[in-house]
């Protein structure tokens, strides 16, 4: 049946879904990590130590 | 609405796919960036955590292509007349010229912001300034304003290396500034060898080449006096900190095969070059592409072998 075919522009916008997910997924597991890596690093400081440090 | 109204319709025929939105980045520009920009963080002498470089690399990279999306975006009209970019996504009516200003707009906030973050604010501020000298000085200034256009625009393409040691360093030294002279002086007589060949893209676009406004004797001695300065400069450097006995044999070899071909290309005439479909050019323009990341690939050797006690001199 002709309605439940689906059409080819609708694969191609999966397909753009579909990307544009993985990226998003992506972009959000590489600042999880990169924050880990910073947060664990040797030279690390929060902002409230930064300040007192200063004063 | 049904599904059938979908068959008869073109609009929908354009519409872009994952892939026209990566094209719009210019993968290809985006290699030579990756590339050049990972020889500048790894030859810095300074240890980077893996995932800090990894996403430094990786928003210069988004960098570089934000601003391949820009100067699409800016380029449209003439892109459209050129046989060399007339495919590309905006011309071909994939993406909408204003979606890929957005686009790159939004890439290159994101590529800066990020890239500040992961490593530093210097890295970050250079490269929005590389983004800004692409787009708004090479793209919307100079390339349809002066036939030096390649020789002035060269420079944001040999920016990557110097933020990739900014990245790693958080500050700036003579040793990348090497690294962005070859890339400077090499863009050249690249560019030039292409249009040689692709002969009547940047006419018929009215882009104001060497090839259009000084005619194609004049751009053929051009390509041999810059290849003549690469070669003094490519060979000097091999007696600077990125240099070494490797990467002297290699710049040694490569230099006199872009040297004589440089040559070739000085004393040839249009009819002979008509005659063999500009083979001694297209070679050329082959050898160029080789030839730059042989030089960075063996100043990323002799980087890599320093803490072994090998490697530069």
């Amino acid at each position: 049946m002709a309605l439940n075919k689906e059409h080819e522009l609708h694969q191609r916008r999966k397909g753009r879904n579909v990307g544009l997910g993985l990226v998003l997924g992506g972009f959000v597991v590489l600042v999880l990590v990169l924050t880990m890596v910073k947060v664990t690093s040797n030279g690390f400081q929060f902002p409230s130590e930064l300040s007192q440090g200063n004063n | 609405m049904t599904d059938a109204s979908l068959h008869a319709s073109t609009p929908y025929e354009d519409e872009a796919s994952f892939g026209d939105y990566f094209a719009l980045l210019k993968p290809r520009v985006m290699s030579l960036v990756v590339f050049t920009a990972l020889v500048g963080l790894l030859a810095a002498p300074v240890s980077v955590h893996p995932v800090v470089g990894f996403c430094a690399i990786l928003f210069i990279a988004i960098g570089g292509g934000a601003s391949g999306a820009l100067n699409m975006w800016w380029d449209a009209d003439i892109d459209r007349i050129m046989k060399r970019t007339k495919k590309r996504p905006i011309p071909a009516g994939k993406i909408a010229p204003n979606e890929a200003m957005q686009f790159g707009i939004a890439l290159s906030v994101l590529s800066v912001i990020m890239l500040a973050l992961a490593t530093n604010v210097f890295a970050g501020a250079f490269l929005a300034f590389t983004i800004f000298f692409y787009v708004v000085i090479y793209t919307m200034w100079l390339k349809r304003a002066t036939p030096q256009n390649i020789v002035i625009g060269g420079a944001a393409g040999a920016f990557p290396p110097v933020i990739g040691w900014i990245a790693a360093t958080g500050s700036m030294s003579l040793e990348p500034w090497l690294m962005f002279a070859l890339t400077f002086m090499w863009t050249p007589p690249h560019f030039w060898a292409l249009a040689l060949f692709m002969r009547n893209d940047y006419d018929d676009a009215g882009v104001p080449m060497l090839t259009v406004t000084h005619g194609r004797r004049a751009t053929r001695l051009h390509i041999l006096v810059y290849t003549v300065l690469l070669a003094a400069l490519a060979i000097g450097t091999g007696f600077t900190a990125v240099g070494g006995p490797i990467y002297l044999a290699v710049a040694l070899v490569l230099n006199a095969l872009f040297l004589v071909g440089a040559l070739r290309i000085a004393r040839r005439d249009e009819d002979a070059s008509e005659a063999d479909n500009f083979k001694i050019e297209r070679n050329f323009f082959k050898l160029s592409l080789l030839y730059l990341f042989l030089h960075f690939g063996a100043i990323l050797v002799e980087a890599l072998l320093k803490p072994f006690g090998l490697g530069g001199w």
